[in-house]
């Protein structure tokens, strides 16, 4: 699959920003960050401009952007329409949660940051379930593809509160979070890519033609000589060479680098310079996730023109 | 709205049944369609760069060529891809906004131009490669079944036909409703063992493949030379004594 910079940059930027909205809402009232409200009032700031720029970078996707609103009416049957109602409506309470800072509204602030996570959960799952919904794409259609979504949210999420609540001085509670969530994400990348490299997807050239009863198929003349929007679109097969090495440097700078740097922090201070440090690492690890899960899926149309 | 429409047994399903034994992989269905297309329903049907090199375009039907099999039992065959018209198509449950949905009266599954976001997700949703992007008008095209040829009182009853079947010069592509188990083409997918295209996805494809047909299993035999054939006197003589 084409790994569009649009969407490859939407879902990590507002992967992170919902990931961010969660633990600030859900940590918040059992103490664990910083309580003062400047904190959370930048921490809000961070996840609302993330999020709201993942978003305005996948309207850039569109055909027609000026329509995008009918994306909200059929929720009924689509993921796609049911991220675009999640994601809208959580930033009504996101930003009550906002003005209940500002205002020194203790327990509306409370009460919005809880639904603000909640929304966040919610919406990260609709962006999970539109990849992991379509059965064309055995790499997406994978019982581990919806829950790695929500855990990297989780976990970008968690870099970011890491490093702003290590700039304010609070160490030690953030970046024990990130050495779990980090190894949480690695095991699940690992066992992912073990189980979609042992074999994906019933379908092949034979069951695509149905020519299978006569033997082995193999394509022989294209339809057509130039490229067209399937192939630019679905038939995109640079990274394979790369695969591998992408792969291990993902788990290297994503997930091994920021663990690492969490650790250096507990151990040996300068959190307020290792953190935002191991931010930016898992940040960067996940662009690269991002990229690979688009550019190693392929879709059954390949079979077409490929045989394989 | 892109839930789909219930399906009730006996209901109208329009489809094509492609024969895989007679098609000669002419294109001819291809460009008909692209010409008809071009202006009718989904009209316009945009090539990008036409005069320069990198020409393509939109189209709703690929003609493949395939080899199957190997050896004396391999054989080329020809595959033209379009829609199939599933009846339970993803293509239209993912469409956020709409403009993707199935028609209740006839299974036809279309896209409303004026509604499409041009997500492309329908286009991921779909297994066949059935949905190519229109990148001018930004919205997504696919084929029609010809809805605007088929209900058309105005061309002759005989041309109310989607154009490729009418340009298939082989008579490989037959259009009628497989809904009806008396139809024309039922009867064909029955008689020839018709096949949907990859069933293990579930889309539940309406359009049927039919197989090409298998050679006969024995070699012809060279029939045994008669008396007439033998020129020679002597063995002819042979022949009639050791034939007793
Ligand atoms: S062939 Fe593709 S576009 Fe046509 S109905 Fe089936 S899934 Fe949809
Ligand atoms: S491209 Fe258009 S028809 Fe397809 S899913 Fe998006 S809005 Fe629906």
């Amino acid at each position: 699959m084409n790994p569009a910079p649009s969407i490859v940059f939407f879902t990590t930027a507002s992967g992170a920003g919902y990931g961010l909205l969660f633990w600030l809402g859900l940590l918040r009232p059992v103490g664990l960050v910083p309580q003062v409200p400047a904190f959370a009032l930048l921490c809000l700031a961070l996840a609302l401009l993330l999020i709201t720029a993942g978003l305005a970078s996948s309207l850039l996707h569109l055909g027609n952007p000026q329509r995008a609103w009918r994306a909200f009416s059929q929720w009924r049957s689509s993921w796609l329409s049911r991220e675009g109602v999640a994601a809208v409506a959580t930033y009504i309470p996101a930003l009550l949660f906002g003005t209940a800072l500002l205002t020194g509204r203790p327990g509306l602030a409370t009460i919005a940051g809880l639904v603000a996570a909640l929304g966040a959960v919610v919406t990260v799952w609709c962006t999970g379930m539109i990849y992991a919904s379509l059965k064309p794409i055995p790499q997406w259609h994978h019982p581990l593809v919806a829950p790695g979504y929500l855990l990297l949210a989780a976990y970008t999420g968690m870099a970011l509160l890491a490093a702003v609540s290590a700039i304010g001085g609070v160490v030690a509670g953030p970046a024990s979070f990130i050495v779990t969530l980090g190894l949480a994400g690695l095991v699940l990348k690992i066992a992912y890519w073990r189980l979609v490299d042992g074999g994906m997807g019933r379908s092949s050239a034979e069951s695509a033609t149905s020519l299978g009863f006569i033997g082995r198929v193999r394509p022989l003349d294209p339809p057509h000589t130039e490229t067209n929007y399937l192939l630019r679109e679905m038939g995109f097969r640079i990274a394979r060479k790369h695969a591998a090495k992408l792969r291990n440097l993902t788990l290297l700078l994503g997930f091994g680098g920021p663990v690492l740097l969490a650790l250096l922090a507990t151990q040996l201070g300068f959190g307020g310079l290792l953190l935002p440090l191991a931010a930016l690492l898992a940040l960067g690890g996940m662009l690269l996730e991002r990229w690979l899960m688009f550019a190693e899926a392929r879709h059954t149309v390949t079979l077409y023109y490929r045989g394989t | 709205m892109t839930c789909l429409p219930e399906i009730t047994p006996g209901a109208k399903k329009l489809g094509l049944v492609i024969d895989l034994d007679t098609c000669v992989g002419c294109q001819g269905c291809a460009t008909s369609c692209k010409e008809w297309n071009a202006s009718g329903h989904s009209a316009p049907l945009p090539d990008y760069k036409p005069y320069s090199a990198g020409a393509e375009g939109v189209w709703f039907n690929r003609v493949h060529s395939y080899e199957a099999g190997e050896g004396a039992d391999g054989r080329t065959v020809h595959f033209p891809r379009s829609c199939l018209h599933c009846e339970t198509p993803a293509c239209v449950t993912v469409c956020p906004t709409g403009a993707s949905y199935k028609r209740g009266e006839d299974g036809i599954v279309l896209v409303d131009h004026d509604i499409c976001i041009g997500c492309g997700l329908c286009a991921w949703a779909c297994p066949y490669g059935a949905r190519e992007m229109d990148e001018d008008q930004g919205v997504m095209k696919k084929c029609t079944l010809c809805v605007d040829r088929i209900y058309n009182e105005t061309i002759p009853e005989a041309q109310r036909q989607p154009a490729c079947v009418l340009a298939c010069p082989t008579k490989a592509r037959h259009f009628g409703d497989l809904g009806d188990p008396e139809s024309k083409v039922s009867r064909l997918v029955a008689e020839r063992g018709g096949q949907p295209l990859m069933p293990e996805l579930g889309y539940g494809p309406v359009n049927s493949y039919l197989p090409p047909r298998r050679r006969a299993d024995t070699q012809p035999v060279e029939d045994a030379p008669t008396p007439m054939d033998i020129k020679n006197p002597v063995l002819r003589w042979m022949d009639r004594v050791l034939s007793r």
